[in-house]
């Protein structure tokens, strides 16, 4: 990857909503090899048991987490969308997947490496902290959401 | 006096009894089943025309009738057709009871008894000239679509609209066609939401609150109304706060145990309050304080 395509994907980060007011040069440290993809209908993101060797920035489109089991489909648990990101079992050991993540739309990301990213979080304690700051209320918030889903509150 | 407590300012005044002349304020008026929809596997619509002529229901968003089937028991429903259309009245109806499976199980040329209008309905008129945000879960679409027609009726009254709609899976979806035929409208947005889904849905799945970050609207300058469970309503309520909505301007429909439905015998108390008379729908400010006390 060239130093401009470099420079062009550290662009993209710092305008995501994930990303506004973290420090630009720990985003900088973490996106020295991420890379711009894209996912047609279907594509499958991530897999479920496999290593997490990066998480994903949401440019554009909707992602499915799915919870499968060799009995029934994939039941979808949550949609991801434009702004939001998309894993974070690269940060907790053992580094695998829980879930599935499907392509619901044409979707764009930005797919951060894991080790970059674990490295720099590492190298930069206060921009860990900070980076940390921003996703724990993400999984906060997904968790209380799951919370109301098990509620099945439609249901009764 | 309860009513001067929790009747907030700028509700629209009136309309708490029945509408109609019945000479015994418990007198059903016979209305027929003219036509049953089955919306989803539990959920139906019944379109009802009145036995008697001159017997039609003139009514607004948000109020609801005592529907009586005879031999069985009587229950508050929701009205859920156009108020510009009294010669139907139109009720859509979940089994999930003694009553409500009886009414789910009524065919057309069934005879049924109906009371009411009653209630308060949702305050369209305090939302002229503002945003409006219509939040509904699962079975809380009924109550809200007469509100839907009129606002599409009088769309240059209003600003923005959106419209979210969540429930528990797709095959719980009611108005399925009728809804995506809103989606066809370029004058409003919707957001269909559920709770899980297989792999033949492409919609959104998560509860209606993880919507509310992508809608649209100005918050100082919206009005929203919310219906549907009432934990749905909690939490939606408090997502519209934080998002800067002011709590006089979010409106919720409470369900509670009704039997006079005319404010006299106290089932459907809610705090200080009957929800029959006072309500159904009231301001966030008059429920928050409620909203968070359990078992009330």
């Amino acid at each position: 990857m060239t130093g401009t395509e470099t420079e062009a994907i550290a662009e993209r980060v710092l305008a995501h909503p994930f990303f506004v007011g973290i420090d630009p040069t720990l985003v900088h440290a973490m996106t020295s090899k991420a890379e711009e993809r894209t996912y047609d209908v279907g594509e499958m993101l991530v897999r479920e048991g496999k290593s997490a060797e990066e998480f994903f920035l949401v440019i554009e489109g909707k992602i499915a987490l799915e919870v499968g089991a060799a009995d029934r489909p994939g039941i979808t648990v949550e949609t991801i969308g434009r702004g939001e990101i998309l894993g974070w079992s690269w940060l907790v050991s053992p580094h695998r997947w829980r879930f599935d993540a499907r392509a619901l739309k044409p979707t764009t990301v930005v797919a951060i490496n894991a080790s970059v990213a674990r490295y720099a979080l590492a190298a930069h304690p206060a921009f860990g902290y900070q980076f940390l700051m921003k996703l724990l209320p993400v999984i906060a918030e997904r968790l209380e959401n799951t919370r109301v889903q098990l509620l099945d509150i439609h249901g009764r | 006096m309860v009513a001067d407590v929790l009747t907030p300012s700028g509700h629209p005044p009136g309309a708490t009894g029945a509408a109609s002349a019945a000479a015994h304020p418990y007198a059903p008026r016979p209305f027929v089943v003219h036509a049953r929809t089955q919306e989803t596997p539990d959920t139906v619509t019944l379109r009802l025309i009145p036995r008697a002529t001159g017997d039609q229901l003139v009514f607004r968003g948000g109020q609801f009738n005592m529907f009586y089937v005879f031999g069985v028991g009587e229950a508050a429903i929701s009205i859920s057709g156009d108020p510009s259309e009294p010669d139907e009245l139109v009720h859509t109806v979940r089994a999930v009871g003694k009553v409500t499976n009886a009414m789910a199980a009524l065919a057309p040329g069934a005879v049924v008894g109906i009371r009411g209008p009653y209630g308060r309905g949702w305050p369209l008129d305090s939302a002229r000239g503002r945003d409006l945000i219509i939040i509904a879960g699962g079975l809380g679409l009924p109550p809200l679509r007469p509100t839907l027609y009129e606002i599409f009726r009088h769309r240059d009254a209003f600003g923005r609209v959106e419209i979210i709609y969540g429930a528990r899976t797709p095959k719980d979806l009611v108005f399925y066609d009728e809804v995506q035929n809103w989606r066809g409208r370029t004058d409003l947005r919707i957001q269909t939401t559920v709770d899980a889904a297989g792999r033949d849905w492409y919609g959104d799945v998560g509860v209606v609150t993880t919507r509310i970050p992508d809608a649209r609207f100005d918050p100082q300058n919206a009005t929203a109304f919310v219906c549907g469970p009432e934990i749905m309503m909690r939490l939606t309520a408090q997502a519209l706060a934080q998002r800067g909505v002011p709590p006089e301007a979010i409106w919720l429909s409470m369900e509670r145990n009704m039997k006079c439905a005319l404010g006299f015998c106290g089932h459907c108390q809610y705090g200080p309050s009957f929800v029959c008379r006072d309500g159904p729908v009231f301001s966030y400010r008059t429920l928050a304080p409620l909203l968070s006390v359990k078992e009330v």
